[in-house]
Formats: structure tokens, C-alpha cells, sequence
């Protein structure tokens, strides 16, 4: 390269004048650079303030930050034991949630290199010192896990035997139990839960509570007059756009919201409840020499042992009341932790069978209508077994709505009140969303370019926090556990689980019955 | 290589225009990143489609590695158009420039089959703009036009005492 430049050096050294013409030549990119700077200033500051001045028009400018962890309150000293009720996939979740993990997921794990965010998760001074369950291998893999001397947040390995017990009733019985986590099938939570609240156990139990009004009045009332915890299993409203939702609810961003949309979307055979064979389409493990079929039965009809039966549980009334109690369960919750809104007045439920043509009695489609003329407001709920088209979950308000799921967005209306200036002054554009709130960024931001919007549209925004993907299963156990320790009331509490069963119960009825379900609050019965 | 003598004023001029112009728009680029809070290629890698899609799903699963992309490619793409701009190390920069934009272009080329939910501004088939600038740049580092204005100038005249 050096050898190129001949002519003009070769003359530069010679003429003082045409030097400083090289040297002017030299330099040609530093005036662009100093009028590109320029332009990147005024740029940036022209998009920070259009973004502070869109924030601040819809009162967001002071939204706290959420808080991710917190720290424990309280004697972290007293171990709390905990008994496992069932260990099928979910109870793998609450072990996990406990910062203990099966040797093979640890395995797993490490060799995909995803071990670092559960590693971090918080000690919480647990121990699993029980596992129930019905069926050797599910009762094994608990053993397993408990026994497991890799430990989340840096625990010491638990020094205390692991038991298995036969029933729930001997776990029960057991005075070196302090709570219990209830993952069994759903026609199980109520009465165990009901047994747990009896013995004093502390209760952790998946949704759904109960599945019909014999069962919900008095797990409440127990539950209610025992001086246990008990935290419904109600993960996703732990995630921390749900404290930025209540904050917009609470300013008042969406105006008056009389519809709120809530949906499933699923397309798949596991999806719809399909799910006794393995990947190779045989029938997973399981028979009656393993499992104590009449014990899984429980309080139901007797049948004879079926492996659909067991694994398909979810499609035959038995066992469960379908999609209302499997999925609509967190819908409402996620509703009712940010509007309050109870038990509704009416509900009407419609739907059918139309697609997994098999022996399943639950709908595949179903659309569910809970009235609530005393907030102004009907709860939609559409579910669909064979579509994953996203519908998401959008609270409709008069000036704005807001979908929530993995991010927040708000979509100002067109025809909005309150926006009525900002539309016609060109601030809001009401084709898009204008705020979204993406936890990886950690605050409410307002969004203003293309791409920008189209992602936030669709919610393709990663959900990690500071680097680390925090576990929402993990927090709500964490609720539960800080709240045995504090004597204060977790999030999930008997009062929501009772608004939601009854609210269930209703909708499962009304589909079952084929007519319009009512409440009566004085007498605090279905009519 | 011509000698430099060689070149008419118009061709040096539209060969330093073409390089301050492509050294703006990458310089950009880069502070557009660096000035998105928390700004990640995550998004743009997870539309990632043919011979990429692998590695790039192997980006995305791992943070660490992702950080690194993230800032390799911010801080490259403004020390590139610093390069091209200032005409500072012009070869260097027009060759990372270059191989940068080929493989954003590796990673959603607009050929027949591959469907991207990402519209794009304009219509492609096999060509696109990127692949374009792509060889534009290699255009520049063919002709040495950071010694006909740039500080390579000075460098090389240095070198040369």
C-alpha cells in the first residue's frame, strides 16, 4: 500500500501549500463526522422526547419499577418440611420451585447449559421430606429428587430422611410434616386440601380448588377457620408486567372497561389432553401391579384401570370439570388479581366436541359469558382445541386497551375521549400500540418506530429480567412459603380460590346443563 | 493496483462519496443499537432462516454468547463507519463492513420458499439492498480511496519517512 502513494507526497514535502491541501484531504471525514454527530443528537433527542411526552400524556411517567425478587422477611431459621401429593409433571415444577431437581434434569440441563438461572434461584431452607403417590415410578422420581444433594441458591444437600407414604391420609398423620404441595388430578385437591386444613398443614394446591358446590363450601370454611396458608397454584400472576397491569388499571389508562376477552389457543394432540402415548406412539408406563388404581379413583365411580384414564384424566368430568377448570382457572385469576371483580352474576356457557372426535366428555370449543352488571363488565372466555391462532387476553376500555401476555401493550381508541387532543394533535397514533411494556427493558417505554411496534404487536420480546429468566412457579411458592413464615395472607389466597371455583363451578354447570347459571349472594348458593 | 496518479478527480470523488455515504449509514446503524435500552440481535436472529438458522438459534439459547454478539456487532459496526468515514484503515474496514452485511444477508436471504414475519421495506428476490452494500464495500476495498482523501494518507506518508 505504501509504495501507491508517490505523486502528491513526493511534491507535498517540497510545497508548504499543497501539504496542507493533503493534510485537508486527509481530514475530508471529520466535517461529515461532526455533522453526523450533530444529526445524532438532535435524533435522539427528538425520539426521547416524543417518548416522554407520550408517557407522560397517559400518566405512565411515574409508574414504580417493578420489583423482581425480594428478599424473605422473617426467621429464615425454622426448615419448613414439606410432603409432595402427587408427582406427576406439575409436582416436578414445585420441586424445582423448592431448589430441588431430579439427577436426570440436572443432567440434562447442565449439557444444554441452562443450569445458571435455576442455580441463582433464592434458598428458600426447605426440605421435601415426603412423597405421595400412587404410582411407583412418579413416587420413585419424587425420592429421587428429594434425596438429590444439587441444590438451587447454594443450599446445603437436605440431611433429613425422605419417606414415601402410601396415602395422603398417613402424610397427613405425620407430625414431621408441616405442609403440603397437592399436584394430584383435580377430583383429589378438594379433599385432600380439606384433610390438610384438618391435620394443620400448610396448603400449596394446583388450581382447580374444587369442582362443585359439595366441595367448595366447606374446603373454605375449613381452610378459613384452620390457621394454616393456604396459596392456590396460580403462577403467571407473579410475572412482573402483572404489577406494571395493576398499576394502569389503577391510573385509570384504559378509561372504563366493560369487556374484558380472555382465550386458549391450542392445536395439538397434548394440547387437547392426549397424552398416554410416548414419542414412539406406544403407551406409557404404568398398570395396575404399579399403580393403586382404587386409590386414584378416590371418591369416584369405579371403573376398571385404563392407562387413557389415567394419564387423560382431564377429559372425563370425574376427574375434572375441561378447559373451564384446566385453563379458564388462570384466566380468571389473572382477571380477578387486577379488577376485583368476584363471582359473577350470570354465566352462559356454549361449545361441543367438534374436533378430538374421541371419548373425551369435555368441549373442545367452548365460550363462556360471566355478567357482571354491578362493575359494568362481562368476562369473555373462548377457548379452542384445534387453532393455536394467538387471540391473547385484552382488557377493553373505552380510551385505550391493553393486551396482556408475555409483554403489555395499550392501543389508545380511535375513538377515545380522554386521547381526543393527543389523537388530533398527531402525539397518539391509534394504528398501533403506542405504550408497551417489555420486561426486558425493565420499564414502560412508548413505541415509536415501525419495527418497534411490530414486535411489540406480536409479542415477540424476550422475557428475560437483568440476564436471568426468573421462574414464576419458583415466586408463587416463594409467596407461599414467606407468607407461612409471616403469618401474612398470600396473593392466592381461600378468599380468590373460593371467588374462582364458584366462578367455575357456574360455568361448568351451565355447559353441562345447557342454560343460563345465576349466583345468589345471600343465600351463597348456584341457582 | 492503478497507480494513484491514474485516477481522474471524478472517479476519486464518487469512490470517496460511495464510502463516506456507506460509513454514515453503518456508523448509524451501530449508535441506533447502542441507543435502544437493552437493545439484542435476539429478535432479529430468531427470524434467522438457511445455512445460519443453527447457529443462530445456538446465539440466542446462550445469554453469555448473545451479550458478546451484541456488543461485537454494535461496537463493529460504529468502528467501521468511523473507519470508513475518517478513511482510517479503509481496506480493513471496507473487508469487516463487507463480511458483516454478508452475513446479515446469510441470515434471512430473500429467496424462493423462505418466509420471514419481519416485512421488509422493499421487494427482493435473491438480491437485496444489504447484499448490494455488501459488495459495494468490497468495491472500496479494491480501490484504495482512503489515499486519495482519509487519514490512511497521513499513515501511509508516515510510513514512508
Amino acid at each position: 500500500m505504501a509504495t501507491t502513494d508517490n505523486s502528491e507526497n513526493k511534491m507535498e514535502n517540497s510545497q508548504g501549500g499543497i501539504k496542507r491541501r493533503t493534510l485537508l484531504k486527509a481530514l475530508v471525514g471529520v466535517p461529515v463526522l461532526g455533522v453526523f454527530a450533530y444529526e445524532l443528537i438532535k435524533k435522539y433527542s427528538y425520539d426521547q422526547e416524543k417518548k416522554a411526552r407520550l408517557v407522560k400524556e397517559l400518566g405512565l411517567d411515574n409508574l414504580p419499577l417493578p420489583t423482581i425478587v425480594k428478599s424473605s422477611k422473617g426467621s429464615k431459621n425454622d426448615l419448613i418440611r414439606i410432603g409432595i401429593i402427587g408427582y406427576g409433571s406439575r409436582a416436578v415444577s414445585h420441586a424445582n420451585g423448592l431448589g430441588f431437581m431430579h439427577p436426570n434434569d440436572v443432567e440434562a440441563r447442565t449439557k444444554n447449559n441452562n443450569m445458571a438461572d435455576w442455580l441463582a434461584q433464592e434458598d428458600l431452607n426447605v426440605a421435601i421430606t415426603g412423597i405421595c403417590d400412587v404410582f411407583d415410578l412418579h413416587a420413585e422420581n419424587g425420592l429421587a429428587t428429594a434425596r438429590n444433594t444439587v441444590r438451587a441458591g447454594g443450599a446445603a444437600p437436605s440431611t433429613l430422611p425422605v419417606k414415601r407414604y402410601r396415602t395422603y391420609q398417613e402424610m397427613l398423620d405425620d407430625k414431621d410434616i408441616d405442609a403440603v404441595m397437592i399436584a394430584t388430578p383435580d377430583h383429589h385437591h378438594a379433599p385432600i386440601s380439606i384433610a390438610a386444613a384438618q391435620a394443620g398443614k400448610h396448603i400449596y394446591c394446583e388450581k382447580a380448588p374444587a369442582h362443585s358446590e359439595e366441595q367448595i363450601i366447606p374446603l373454605y370454611e375449613t381452610v378459613r377457620n384452620s390457621k394454616v396458608t393456604y396459596q392456590l397454584g396460580h403462577q403467571i400472576t407473579q410475572s412482573v408486567i402483572f404489577q406494571q397491569a395493576r398499576e394502569i388499571i389503577k391510573k385509570d389508562i384504559l378509561g372504563k372497561i366493560t369487556l374484558v376477552e380472555t382465550t386458549t389457543n391450542r392445536n395439538t394432540a397434548d394440547g387437547a389432553w392426549i397424552r398416554h402415548l410416548d414419542k414412539n406412539g406406544n403407551p406409557k408406563p404404568g398398570d395396575e401391579t404399579t399403580i393403586d388404581w382404587n386409590q386414584w379413583l378416590g371418591h369416584t365411580p369405579k371403573v376398571p384401570f385404563s392407562v387413557d384414564r389415567y394419564y387423560n384424566w382431564t377429559k372425563f368430568f370425574a376427574y375434572d370439570i375441561g378447559l373451564i377448570g384446566q385453563l379458564f382457572t388462570h384466566e380468571f385469576d389473572a382477571v380477578n388479581q387486577l379488577l376485583n371483580i368476584g363471582i359473577p352474576k350470570s354465566v352462559m356457557s356454549s361449545g361441543g366436541i367438534y374436533y378430538w372426535k374421541d371419548n373425551r366428555e369435555m368441549a373442545d370449543t367452548l365460550q363462556c359469558a360471566f355478567e357482571y352488571p354491578n362493575h359494568d363488565l362481562t368476562l369473555l372466555y373462548s377457548a379452542m382445541l384445534a387453532n393455536s391462532r394467538s387471540r391473547g387476553r385484552v382488557f377493553m376500555g373505552h380510551d385505550a386497551s391493553m393486551e396482556l401476555g408475555n409483554a403489555i401493550n395499550i392501543t389508545v381508541d380511535g375513538s377515545s375521549t380522554k386521547y381526543k387532543k393527543q389523537i388530533e394533535a398527531g402525539l397518539i397514533d391509534p394504528s398501533g400500540p403506542m405504550v408497551s411494556f417489555n420486561p426486558n427493558s425493565g420499564k414502560v417505554d412508548a413505541v415509536t418506530s415501525a419495527t418497534e411496534k411490530y414486535y411489540a404487536a406480536r409479542g415477540l420480546t424476550t422475557t428475560t429480567i437483568n440476564g436471568i429468566q426468573v421462574d414464576v412457579t419458583y415466586l408463587h411458592i416463594k409467596e407461599w412459603i414467606d407468607c407461612i413464615r409471616s403469618g401474612k395472607t398470600p396473593s392466592a389466597n381461600i378468599e380468590m380460590a373460593f371467588q374462582e371455583a364458584v366462578t367455575c363451578i357456574m360455568a361448568h354447570k351451565s355447559y353441562v346443563e345447557k342454560r343460563r347459571v345465576e349466583w345468589d349472594p345471600e343465600k351463597r348458593r348456584i341457582v | 493496483m492503478k497507480d494513484l496518479a491514474k485516477y481522474t478527480a471524478a472517479e476519486k470523488f464518487v469512490l470517496v462519496a460511495l464510502r463516506i455515504l456507506i460509513g454514515w449509514h453503518i456508523l448509524y446503524e451501530g449508535f441506533a443499537k447502542l441507543l435502544i435500552p437493552n437493545w439484542s440481535a435476539a429478535s432479529f436472529l430468531k427470524e434467522s432462516k438457511w445455512i445460519l438458522e443453527g447457529f443462530s438459534s445456538w446465539i440466542i439459547a446462550n445469554q453469555s454468547v448473545l451479550n458478546i454478539v451484541d456488543f461485537l456487532n454494535t461496537w463493529g459496526l460504529i468502528l467501521i463507519g468511523l473507519g470508513l468515514i475518517l478513511g482510517l484503515f479503509t481496506r480493513i474496514a471496507s473487508i469487516s463492513g463487507a463480511a458483516l452485511l454478508l452475513v446479515y444477508y446469510l441470515n434471512n436471504p430473500p429467496f424462493i420458499g423462505l418466509e420471514y414475519t419481519l416485512p421488509s421495506e422493499g421487494s427482493y428476490l435473491v438480491v437485496s439492498k444489504t447484499l448490494i452494500e455488501s459488495m459495494a464495500l468490497i468495491v472500496l476495498a479494491v480501490f484504495p480511496s482512503g489515499y486519495f482523501a482519509g487519514i490512511d494518507m497521513l499513515l501511509a506518508g508516515r510510513k514512508n519517512k
